[in-house]
């Protein structure tokens, strides 16, 4: 190794050619590129690194996914496939706490002819056929899963003996209720996915944008960079990719999770849901503009992000539902852009609603984004005076 | 030869503070350049203001001829700099902070591993630059500097906290980029280090420039007398007094000290003395120059 200073000047070493000539400068445009795949390259480098950033991106929600997702995990198993023939005036009356019941043990589907419903029984397409014999109730089955088998007859016989008593008009002696968990933690993990998800982005978004505003201008990168041939819109197009790719991770992460391990069930238009979070994420990095505008040091920009979204995130309803809160809080909790992401995440994952749901939030969210970027750039200092 | 900066009038004012004030000089193309000053003396604004990250509030700076106010994209592949403070992007390694910083210029990786190489950092390329020392990380910021091989290189403290040897082999670098034909912007709070490597200084004290120089002209146009330092022993206090030429004399405890505007004649006659064991000759510094002109000792 050479001394610095010392090298000898050959074909191989820098600066030895004229300076300023030397350089073969490529052409504009594949500049720009090449630039601002070097700047993403190296953000995405720096996120990666930073065990804090990660951790409060994707691990630190991912534990609040499986808590709640945990405390209220039990198997739940797939509804029993009735076919029926002829009109079954027992399902008909059902009262309705029953037929909540009723619906969420069985699905029943409709079949004119018993053959056929015999032959859907045989090939296993459906768990059993029950028909009216006059007043009696006839269920064939096979044997071929027996425990489906039994809970079909229990079940059934259930309902059977419960409208008796109905009919004989007489109140009864022994009554039976039941906590249905399941049904629980299917609402908890439908519900607790998206919250946490949207707040999991407000985090690593804002912290994101607050650590790379007030690191970059502390550390005078951002200066560096300005006497570079790059745009700030370059600088700023690199960090906004990066950040969005993240979002878009975490939400792979969380949707996969909670369908694999929790039993998540996705509504049809979910994948709308992309473009929501996308927008999100550019909202919570202008609050994340804001607090690195403002704030003096890195840890000071967190801080202030975190300050600013984790009581959000409970206004927002990311850790619990917000039906039961108070009006003043519902009022509150409409003003925070964070509910209006985690409010259309909700209506397009997992409440079935169609896109139309999400023009309202997507209209909230770009605009906080428009506001908070005006006021951060007016608060902007290109270094720490 | 042509000029690569010329500055006029540069003038910088926060609120009450002028931290700037009406400053005028030109550095040459070629030239190794010195702004030498105590912190707070405006050296950073100066050249904040002729790189074109700073508006000035009055005043002109030109940069190969071309104003440096508002951002010119054109000019910037032309000038390398090097900021105080290590402006360098988080948790990445030497070797990814050099390419990063050649992708945004269009230049190679490979031609950034070169870079690398010269300032004597090739086996610290994996290093993540936090890791790095104070002598290494200036070394990286100033290959960083450099890897588009611009004309004209900015440096800011180039040598603030890096220990002596560091020192003299960051000195050797930049002594070397002089060499290769590239003016070299430096500023400094130290004196030997601007005496040892400039051609021009301009000593500034707030905001302004009190002098600029070569170091020796500095140095001469002062006037101030050689100081000889003999051993107690080898010369008393009435024999120096003595000598033709010299002009005060006193016992500080360690030496006699004699000072003298005639320093080979009064040498000389030390020698006939045979009082030349032990000696030593101090002649004028930056450091009197800068005693000179504000009356105050130098503290960097």
């Amino acid at each position: 190794m050479s001394t610095p200073g010392t090298s000898t000047p050959g074909t191989s070493t820098p600066g030895t050619s004229t300076p300023g000539t030397s350089t073969k400068r490529s052409d504009p445009t594949e500049q720009r590129s090449s630039a601002f795949a070097a700047l993403a390259v190296a953000i995405v480098k720096g996120f990666v690194r930073d065990k804090a950033s990660v951790f409060f991106a994707i691990v630190f929600p991912l534990m609040f996914l499986v808590l709640f997702g945990g405390i209220f995990d039990v198997d739940e198993s797939p509804r029993i496939e009735l076919v029926q023939v002829g009109e079954v005036p027992l399902f008909a009356q059902l009262p309705d706490g029953a037929r909540e019941a009723f619906e969420e043990t069985f699905e029943v589907t409709r079949e004119a002819d018993l053959d056929e419903a015999l032959a859907l029984v045989r090939t296993g397409d459906a768990d059993a056929a029950v028909r009216m014999d006059s007043d009696t109730l006839v269920a064939h089955y096979t044997q071929a899963d027996q425990v489906k088998a039994a809970v079909t007859q229990g079940t059934l016989r259930a309902f059977v003996d419960g409208a008796n008593i109905a009919v004989s008009g007489s109140p009864p002696r022994f009554a039976f209720a039941s906590e249905r968990v399941e049904d629980e933690s299917l609402q908890a993990i439908q519900f607790v996915t998206p919250g946490l998800l949207g707040w999991a982005v407000a985090m690593s978004a804002s912290f994101g944008a607050a650590a790379t505003l007030q690191g970059w201008r502390n550390s005078k990168l951002l200066r560096r960079l300005q006497l570079a041939p790059v745009s700030p819109r370059t600088v700023v197009a690199a960090r906004v990719l990066v950040t969005v790719l993240i979002a878009l991770v975490q939400m792979a992460i969380f949707l996969g999770l909670g369908i694999v391990a929790f039993g998540l069930r996705l509504t049809g238009w979910w994948w709308v849901g992309v473009p929501l979070l996308v927008v999100g994420t550019l909202t919570f990095m202008s609050v994340g503009l804001l607090a690195g505008a403002v704030a003096k040091t890195q840890e000071g920009a967190v801080n202030l992000a975190n300050f600013m979204v984790l009581p959000m995130a409970f206004l927002s309803g990311s850790f619990f539902p917000l039906e039961g809160a108070p009006s003043w809080l519902q009022v509150v909790s409409w003003g925070l852009p964070l509910r209006h992401l985690n409010e259309g995440m909700l209506d397009l994952m997992v409440r079935g609603q169609g896109p139309g749901s999400a023009v309202l939030p997507l209209a909230v969210l770009a605009g906080f984004a428009l506001v908070l970027t005006v006021v951060a750039a007016r608060l902007f200092r290109w270094d720490d005076a | 030869m042509t000029d690569a900066i010329e500055v006029l009038g540069l003038r910088k004012v926060y609120g009450d503070l002028v931290a700037v004030d009406d400053v005028s000089l030109t550095v040459r193309a070629g030239e190794m350049f010195g702004i030498l000053g105590p912190n707070g003396a405006g050296k950073t604004t100066t050249l904040e203001m002729v790189e074109g990250l700073r508006q000035p509030d009055a005043g002109e700076a030109r940069l190969l001829g071309e104003p440096t106010w508002p951002r010119n994209e054109a000019l910037l592949p032309r000038i390398g700099v090097q900021l105080q403070s290590s402006a360098f992007f988080d948790l990445l390694t030497a070797r990814e902070q050099i390419r990063t910083f050649a992708a945004l210029y269009g230049v190679s990786s490979r031609r950034a591993d070169d870079w690398l190489e010269r300032v004597g950092l090739a086996d610290k390329a994996d290093t993540r630059s936090d890791r790095l020392s104070g002598g290494q990380l200036q070394r990286l910021a100033i290959a960083c500097a450099l890897v588009h091989e611009p004309e004209v290189v900015f440096l800011d403290e180039p040598t603030a906290g890096v220990d002596p040897q560091a020192r003299r082999n960051l000195w050797d670098l930049l002594r070397g980029l002089n060499a290769e034909g590239r003016t070299l912007v430096l500023t400094t709070h130290y004196l030997d280090e601007a005496e040892a490597l400039c051609d021009r200084v301009a000593i500034m004290d707030h905001g302004r420039v009190l002098k600029l120089d070569t170091p020796a002209a500095l140095v001469r146009g002062l006037d101030a007398p050689v100081r000889i330092y003999a051993a107690p022993h080898e010369v008393t206090v009435e024999q120096a007094r003595a000598l033709p030429g010299v002009e005060t004399v006193e016992d500080d405890g360690a030496a006699v000290v004699l000072t003298t505007h005639r320093p080979s004649e009064v040498l000389a006659r030390l020698a006939e003395l045979e009082a030349l064991e032990g000696l030593q000759v101090r002649a004028a510094t930056l450091e009197d120059v800068f005693l000179d002109l504000t009356g105050r000792a130098y503290r960097a």
